[in-house]
């Protein structure tokens, strides 16, 4: 009951896409560590939230490419 | 109503009327082909299971500390926005077919017809099919309220919002007696996802230690940067589209 549950909030939030939600975690810790010093870190962010959406696409892109070729004609 | 109260009620709004559209479609497929009664029994399942979600879990968010809330709901936030993002963009590019709700409909209401129709009034069926649909896509719209409700402590207006919306769509699905296939679906996921990605990089990166130049006026510039950064990579992958496969129109389907 409790990995079903689990399973079933992974999949919703996650879905197929875990290193987007990795990156997130990470660019998470490594703002953390900026604004701990000095150096102003609102940028770190949305930064990696374009970059980590981008890299996303790309996978996805290729993956679909795929597909497609494989796909009977 | 700040900037930040009125993006709440866009976001809510928009999301719980993309969710209710899809809703909508699913009840009307196995209402229509079989029985209304037991279909508006599984739909009252599916909001009081909802409704209960939102009251339980709702002042609970609250009480957590502020910063420690902001980090958990970015997080959560960007990793749902930047999903809704990655389709809508891929659905815009070509390479996803758009979600056709005269499709859906067809298929649902294939399925139901091929299903026994029992004997008893109650139709186990049609109960379950619109329970699941409207739980599913209900669940989507209880994590946007409570994200966004709980980090600005407004689950009560954010709540507003989605019920707006659930309305409307069902008012206009009565009036059309059809799935409303002419919403444009795909602009308003684009939409949505741009700005749970805003709210998400702005919150977690808040909650994270960083602070915005100009507080909550960095809102809208951060949601136009991520809309123009979102629209210039539609174009990338059109390109992309165009210079591998020049004449052809083929796109994946996914649900």
């Amino acid at each position: 009951m409790a990995r079903a549950f689990l399973l079933g909030a992974w999949e919703f939030l996650v879905g197929d896409d875990w290193p987007t939600a990795l990156g997130v975690v990470l660019a998470l810790g490594a703002t953390a560590v900026v604004a701990s010093t000095d150096v102003a870190a609102w940028w770190l962010m949305p930064l990696a939230a374009l970059v980590l959406l981008r890299w996303s696409l790309q996978r996805r892109a290729r993956s679909l490419a795929r597909r497609r070729l494989d796909a009977p004609s | 109503m700040s900037s930040s109260q009125l993006s709440l009620v866009a976001s809510v709004f928009l999301a719980s009327a993309v969710e209710a559209v899809e809703a909508l479609t699913i009840v009307l497929a196995v209402g229509t082909t079989r029985r209304w009664s037991s279909t508006l029994l599984g739909v009252a399942a599916a909001t009081s299971i909802l409704a209960l979600l939102t009251v339980g879990l709702g002042p609970a968010l609250v009480l957590l500390p502020i910063d420690t809330l902001r980090v958990l709901v970015g997080a959560l936030l960007l990793v749902f926005g930047l999903q809704w993002l990655r389709k809508a963009i891929l659905r815009a590019s070509g390479l996803l077919a758009r979600h056709d709700e005269l499709a859906a409909f067809a298929r649902e209401s294939r399925s139901a017809r091929e299903a026994a129709l029992p004997t008893q009034s109650f139709d186990g069926y049609s109960f379950a099919i619109a329970m699941k649909g409207v739980l599913l896509e209900g669940l989507e719209v209880i994590f946007i309220v409570l994200t966004f409700g709980a980090s600005q402590h407004r689950v009560p207006l954010a709540a507003l919002a989605a019920l707006a919306a659930l309305l409307l769509v069902i008012a206009v699905g009565l009036l059309a007696r059809a799935p409303l296939a002419r919403v444009p679906e795909n602009t308003m996921k684009f939409t949505v996802g741009v700005l749970l990605t805003t709210f998400g990089v702005f919150w977690g990166a808040e909650g994270a230690g960083a602070s915005w130049p100009g507080d909550e006026a960095a809102l809208p510039l951060l949601a136009l940067a991520i809309g123009a950064c979102s629209l210039a990579m539609v174009g990338e992958l059109r390109r992309q589209r165009a210079r591998v496969e020049p004449s052809s129109g083929a796109t994946v389907e996914v649900s």
